[in-house]
């Protein structure tokens, strides 16, 4: 164990920051989920691009560095410190690109991973449907084979990204007498395809950040699917899965937020009469380092050969959970004036982003599979325990 | 960077769990509940044949030099099997006090050297008082005691305390109240030093707690498990259903996120004893944490049995409450955390998780030139 930072390390860390500070946008970006904000967003996609700063654990031949893991959380740090703007694409970069570079053909490769690194092609995700929420494998859209081409046909729902973005990768049923996660496929398809019609759905902050996408006869080549035909269940759970839902909610996301929590607690503690607030504080703080060094360990691990099961179902609880604790002190540490939206008369420099944040954090043990849902798997897969 | 444990420090682990899955059982618990003494002679020799008593003392007196981050897997491995003998307290709080004077230019170096190497052979064993600890575990059984007397440490005779026995809830636990008289003859460090030795002594205790907590949450976590999973109402195990699976996930979710904290505590109190407070403290909320949730929720799964004398898990529970609370408590520690967190010059942010990482202002970096 050692649990400081090689030269290298520090060297790459100095990189990193440098680079953000001279290219950071000057004014915030509005949210990506506004027409404008979006293509602020892929603007900004574009610029990490160009200094090979996309996703700096793929390849160099995918425009990233061939960092490691501990180089990876080193760029977050930067990353979230700087307070450089969300990835407008990260249902591309951190859940799909992993999942075609291991399964998907050369072609496939060449074709969509560097037009994802670079901001030109935005992902959305499509495996929620009406009836198929929790319980995945009752997906029914289908996609029917008709020579070189699939014809879905088909609802999806909760699509986040998808008003604005390019693509979407989905489940579809391929075979049509199949059941449950058998005879499913993934597969890519275009959302300016004819018969596709993407519908938003206002999210708690009255912004379009999901949709529905209905699929109508909507026609794309055999050579979109991913990984063999029916295997697509296999290909979404697969081990990749499991490092994915490490990435997807680096822990200096939650380190900064946990940091800004302190300015505002050292700002307003002795207006508050509330005598929990100071236990709420710190335990922020500490769940928040917990989650860096739960990390970092990971990372070590992995790097070392070693493999990541059912503890990432852990990742995703506490993640969330912590998130919630979060925003929940800082808008009691608001009080009244927390309820302010940013453009009201007497909102202040002091309201931040809270307000926001907390809306956000309130879909966190919803979304990638509810907390419920994690706590079956961890129940079942690390503890042992009975399935019926 | 690298957050792994060496090979050598998970092979010694599973040498140690190994031996002690067979020594410290239920049973044999019970056993030392019915004894003088509390503890089993045989293991408290088998563990010093396998040097576990000298592991921090240091080579030249004979031991084995090693840290508290080569220990820490030990400690929660003894929590685990729920372990009664104060090899913990003893070997990691005691002997590396011991071992920060024998290293230092004082009178008592070598009065301290001396008692290592005893340590070392097995001959001696010591305790540790603390000023945040009203009460001693085991100390029966030691030859010397060290003892705080304001900042001073003092090394004192058994021959020369007058100990009283007090009753633990934990039935495994001997714990005394120690009467004793301060005189110069037995004072071995003073001043700045006995203010940092006091203040290492307890980082190490909090440490070892913290370990011993996650061994004991893990055994308690195991065993509702099995007993959830074995014992069936209306035609199914109880472990079936989501309301008990979700109360043992919790636990599991607590802990996971404990045992990285603790290491990183361990590789701090192994680097600067007198810097890890903040790591320590972090380390001692959290294990408490996971273990009085296994311990909560373990009890509740097991229903009626576990309110019984009979069910060894009571073993586990009456540990976890005892220990939970020594070496300072939830209080002491989320304080020592707070202060830490309002004090201006504390580095906040992820790139100082490990300590002071690089502090270059963003002005500087653009004097530099961005690249």
């Amino acid at each position: 164990m050692e649990l400081t930072y090689t030269d290298e390390e520090q060297a790459f860390r100095l990189q990193v920051r440098q680079w953000l500070v001279g290219n950071l946008p000057e004014t915030p970006l509005k949210s990506f989920d506004t027409q404008e904000g979006f293509e602020q967003h892929r603007q900004w996609e574009k610029t990490l691009a160009s200094g090979n700063w996309g996703m700096v654990t793929w390849p160099k031949e995918y425009g990233g560095r061939g960092c490691n893991l501990i180089e990876w959380l080193i760029f977050e740090e930067e990353y979230y410190r700087a307070g450089a703007p969300l990835r407008v694409n990260q249902n591309g970069i951190f859940l799909l690109g992993p999942t075609l570079m291991e399964y998907g053909t050369d072609e496939q490769k060449q074709r969509f991973i560097s037009a994802m690194a670079s901001g030109d092609e935005i992902w959305a995700q499509g495996w929620s449907e009406p009836g198929a929420g929790s319980d995945m494998a009752a997906i029914r859209s289908k996609a029917t084979r008709d020579g070189d081409e699939y014809v879905i046909n088909g609802q999806k729902i909760w699509s986040t990204r998808a008003v604005f973005a390019d693509w979407v990768f989905c489940m579809f049923r391929t075979d049509p007498d199949s059941k449950r996660h058998h005879g499913l496929s993934f597969v890519f398809v275009p959302l300016d395809a004819e018969g596709v019609t993407v519908r938003p759905i206002d999210q708690l902050n009255g912004l379009p950040g999901f949709a529905e996408i209905f699929f109508d006869n909507v026609r794309v080549p055999v050579s979109n699917r991913l990984g063999e035909e029916g295997d697509g269940w296999s290909i979404a759970m697969s081990t990749a899965g499991f490092e994915r839902g490490l990435m997807l909610r680096s822990p200096a996301r939650f380190q900064q937020a946990a940091k800004n929590l302190m300015g505002l607690y050292r700002a307003k503690r002795n207006d508050i009469l509330d005598l929990s607030i100071e236990d709420a504080v710190v335990r922020c703080y500490m769940d928040a380092e917990a989650y860096a060094l739960s990390t970092y360990q990971t990372a070590s691990r992995l790097m070392s050969g070693g493999q990541i099961g059912a503890e990432s179902s852990c990742n995703k609880i506490f993640w969330s959970e912590l998130d919630i604790k979060i925003h929940d002190t800082a808008m009691r540490l608001l009080g009244a004036r927390g309820e302010l939206e940013p453009d009201s008369e007497d909102a202040s420099a002091e309201l931040g982003s809270w307000l926001d944040g907390f809306l956000f954090a309130q879909s966190g043990p919803i979304y990638a599979g509810t907390n419920e849902v994690q706590r079956n798997i961890i129940a079942e897969r690390m503890l042992g325990m009975p399935r019926k | 960077m690298n957050f792994t444990y060496s090979e050598d420090q998970l092979t010694y682990r599973d040498t140690v769990a190994a031996l002690l899955a067979g020594e410290v059982t239920a049973e044999s618990i019970r056993t030392r509940w019915e004894s003088a003494q509390g503890i089993d002679a045989n293991l408290t020799q088998q563990l010093s044949d396998m040097g576990l008593n000298a592991m921090l003392v240091p080579e030249s007196c004979g031991g084995l030099g090693l840290s508290e981050l080569d220990f820490i897997l030990l400690a929660q491995e003894c929590g685990r099997v729920a372990m009664p003998e104060p090899l913990v307290e003893n070997a990691m709080v005691a002997t590396a006090m011991l071992s920060d004077i024998a290293g230092s230019g004082l009178v008592a170096a070598n009065q301290c050297q001396d008692v290592l190497e005893k340590i070392a052979t097995g001959n001696v064993s010591v305790a540790c008082g603390h000023w945040i600890n009203p009460y001693i575990n085991m100390a029966d059984t030691n030859q010397w005691l060290l003892l705080p007397h304001g900042e001073e440490v003092h090394l004192v005779g058994s021959q020369a305390v007058d100990l009283i026995a007090q009753r633990s809830s934990d039935p495994s636990r001997r714990i005394f109240k120690v009467n004793w008289q301060p005189s110069s003859r037995t004072k071995i460090a003073d001043g700045q030093l006995g203010t940092d030795l006091w203040r290492s002594a307890l980082n190490r205790g909090a440490l070892g707690v913290a370990a011993q907590l996650i061994g004991l949450a893990e055994n308690i976590l195991q065993r509702a498990v099995i007993f959830t999973t074995d014992r069936e109402q209306f035609g199914r195990p109880v472990g079936a259903n989501q309301a008990v699976k979700h109360l043992l996930a919790d636990c599991a979710v607590s802990l996971e996120f404990a045992k990285p904290v603790i290491a990183r505590a361990a590789y701090a109190v192994a680097t600067a004893p007198t810097r890890a407070d903040w790591a320590v403290s972090h380390a001692k909320v959290a294990a408490s944490q996971a273990a009085l949730l296994s311990v909560r929720h373990g009890m509740q799964v097991h229903g009626a049995m576990g309110y019984t004398w009979e069910c060894d898990l009571q073993i586990w529970m009456k540990r976890c409450w005892a220990i939970d609370k020594t070496w300072g408590d939830a209080g002491f520690h989320k304080n020592r955390i707070h202060e830490w967190l309002l004090n201006p010059n504390a580095l906040m942010g992820a790139e100082h998780t490990f300590g002071k990482s690089m502090s270059l202002n963003d002005e500087t970096i653009l004097e530099q030139g961005a690249v």
